[in-house]
């Protein structure tokens, strides 16, 4: 599997440099959000607003209403939480074009309670003219800065950084589910960082018998409730959400109301963080200790198989990650 | 066609139109007009480059919110003049002076007297609290602190672009107890935003009461130079002192006038409810009869008639 070194950076510098309108904002995180070349080589595009994360929403959106469309890079937690008011009076309500880039989502930091986003996705897609994005490998950090950017409106932005690995050759499209998989024992609904846990459990699923659809999501907002209910009609089991997130609020709540909202019964596993804070650790490790991995996703298939598939640590550190090329379709809406 | 009004004039018929309103509707934001009036005169009459209004007389029934699916959606912005490069724009920061600034859009004819009856009825866009799409309000203010933020980004954007219009807030003191008052001023004196202004009406109360009880905020002026502001402190009641301020060079800094007033200017009669000014509501019948003659009497005016009840 190839992993690519900073896909924002490159993307969001070729990006920006052709639309004059795109400000680079930053709230003292320059480099952490990957922007910190960006700010060497185009100084006039970018705007240092310091630890003022308060002033920095609603400047954006004066921004906003002068006709430009700003780009903010922050830690994901730092867009919603403190300036949340802002966020809704001068962002949401008046749908002005800022592009929120929230970098370390869930628990891809070593950060704790204070620096780990898990409820953005809960409490951005209940806000009124918000779309809600995720990344979930280089291919979709790449894309993403683009797509965003036709959002007639706010968008907020799960991004990845770092080293990142690349799962996908087609982009991000807003609106589309990437269907990974088209098994009919069980649904699985993943996004962002999970959805590789669940390709190398669906590898040694497969292996042990189980037949799993798989479905990826990069759009949280608008969701596509009917294509949800639609795959989880066509499994015997049920259906299983694993996400970097509580449960409450992200992609097992929006699975659940889509399935009852339809009319549906199947059963629904939902993993994520249990109505628990995280604490600060590497990313391997947070995912094991919180359920958010592989291993955790087997046994949740298993709950809904009632049968046990003998799968273990090993059998999932064996299984290779493929890149799906574009002979598996993503879906429109 | 009558002679365009002095800014005397238009601050003595804010008070008169709210104080009218209040006796009529058993109460109302006095203080902010015995405070504001000469404020909000200054900018709509003489102080702002503002293009005609391109709203109606009569504003519009509320039309929804902003959403994708509503293409119609306008802001109370056009009561201000087109969105022009060389018209300034005006936040209203503290909204709830919106019955105050509905008067004075009143007194310089660009709203109909027939706007402030709708004032507060449900289904109207004249809000109690000014809305995004009330008249003359361009953006969401209700919640305090957030306005010369806003006002910083707009402002830097027309800088950038090359746009000759200013952008001013007026704003209240009370606002100094928000954090992210001082971000703003902040962040407006490093980004060199010398096309922005403010006009900060400095009465000392807020809703609980007196400011030095609710939570001191010591000395404001001292506090905004340090934070990066030019600062000018004048009596609120005074238009030539107004207008010096106002000539202050500030560029690449922003400006913030301290109009030091009396919220009970032109109704001492309301130093009764000292230091409950907020909003001022009638106990009694005969209460209200009784402001009605003695501020009637201080505004030159005859008793508000009143039906009876």
């Amino acid at each position: 599997m190839e992993m690519v070194n900073r896909p924002y950076a490159a993307a969001f510098e070729a990006y920006a440099v052709q639309h004059p309108e795109v400000l680079c904002l930053s709230a003292d995180l320059t480099s952490s959000c990957e922007i910190d070349g960006f700010r060497d080589r185009h100084p006039d595009q970018f705007l240092s607003l310091g630890m003022a994360e308060q002033n920095m929403l609603s400047f954006a959106g004066g921004l906003g209403l002068a006709g430009f469309r700003p780009f903010l890079h922050s830690f994901g937690v730092f867009l919603y939480r403190r300036p949340y008011d802002q966020l809704m009076a001068s962002v949401a309500y008046p749908r002005r074009k800022v592009r929120l880039m929230g970098f370390l989502p869930g628990i891809t930091t070593p950060g704790g309670m204070t620096h780990q986003a898990i409820e953005d996705i809960s409490v951005m897609r209940t806000i009124p003219n918000m779309t809600v994005l995720e990344t979930g490998d280089a291919t979709e950090v790449e894309s993403i800065v683009a797509e965003a950017d036709t959002v007639d409106g706010p968008v907020y932005c799960r991004i990845l950084r770092g080293s990142v690995p690349r799962l996908f050759d087609t982009p991000l499209r807003i609106g589309q589910m990437r269907v990974l998989a088209e098994g009919d024992d069980v649904l699985v609904v993943t996004a962002g960082i999970t959805t590789e846990e669940a390709m190398r459990a669906r590898t040694a699923l497969g292996r042990a018998g189980v037949s799993v659809r798989h479905l990826h999501l990069s759009t949280h907002k608008p969701f596509d409730a009917a294509q949800i209910v639609g795959h989880a009609a066509s499994v015997r089991h049920g259906v299983v959400t694993l996400e970097n997130h509580l449960v409450t609020g992200g992609i097992g709540s929006m699975v659940a109301e889509a399935l009852a909202e339809a009319g549906l019964a199947r059963r629904l596993v939902r993993l994520g963080l249990q109505d628990t804070y995280a604490h600060g650790g590497s990313r391997p490790y947070l995912m094991r200790y919180y359920g958010l991995d592989a291993l955790s996703l087997v046994r949740a298939v298993e709950q809904l198989t009632g049968e046990a598939t003998g799968i273990g640590e090993e059998a999932l550190q064996a299984a290779r990650v493929e890149a799906v090329h574009s002979a598996v379709k993503a879906e429109a809406l | 066609m009558r002679n365009a009004p002095s800014t005397a004039d238009v601050a003595a018929g804010i008070r008169r139109r709210v104080f009218e309103h209040a006796m009529r509707n058993n109460g109302g934001y006095l203080s902010q007009a015995c405070s504001a009036a000469e404020q909000l005169a200054f900018l709509y009459n003489e102080a702002l480059t503002l293009g005609p209004s391109i709203m109606a007389m009569i504003p519009p029934p509320f039309g929804g919110v902003p959403s994708a699916t509503n293409a119609d959606y306008v802001t109370g912005a056009g009561y201000n003049g087109p969105f022009a490069p060389e018209y300034d724009r005006l936040f209203i920061a503290p909204a709830h002076y919106a019955l105050v600034a509905y008067a004075c859009l009143i007194e310089v004819g660009r709203m109909a007297p027939e706007g402030l009856e709708m004032f507060n009825r449900d289904g109207s866009s004249v809000e109690m609290i000014g809305a995004e799409h009330s008249p003359g309000m361009e953006v969401h203010n209700g919640t305090l602190g957030i306005g010369l933020s806003t006002a910083a980004g707009l402002a830097w954007g027309r800088a950038r672009r090359g746009e000759a219009g200013e952008v001013c807030v007026f704003m209240s003191d009370g606002e100094g107890q928000e954090g992210q008052t001082w971000e703003a001023v902040q962040a407006a004196a490093h980004h060199g935003i010398g096309n922005l202004w403010a006009l900060m009406d400095v009465n000392r109360q807020q809703c609980d009461g007196a400011m030095d009880d609710v939570m001191q905020v010591g000395d404001i002026a001292t506090k905004l130079r340090n934070f990066g502001a030019v600062v000018a402190e004048v009596d609120a009641h005074d238009l030539d002192a107004l207008r010096q301020a106002k000539a202050l060079p500030h560029e690449g800094q922003p400006l913030i006038i301290l109009a030091n007033s009396s919220p009970t200017h032109g109704m001492e009669f309301l130093m009764r409810r000292f230091p409950r000014l907020h909003y001022v509501r009638f106990k009694s019948a005969e209460e209200r009869d009784e402001m009605n003659v003695a501020i009637a009497a201080e505004l030159g005016i005859e008793p508000i008639a009143l039906e009876d009840h």
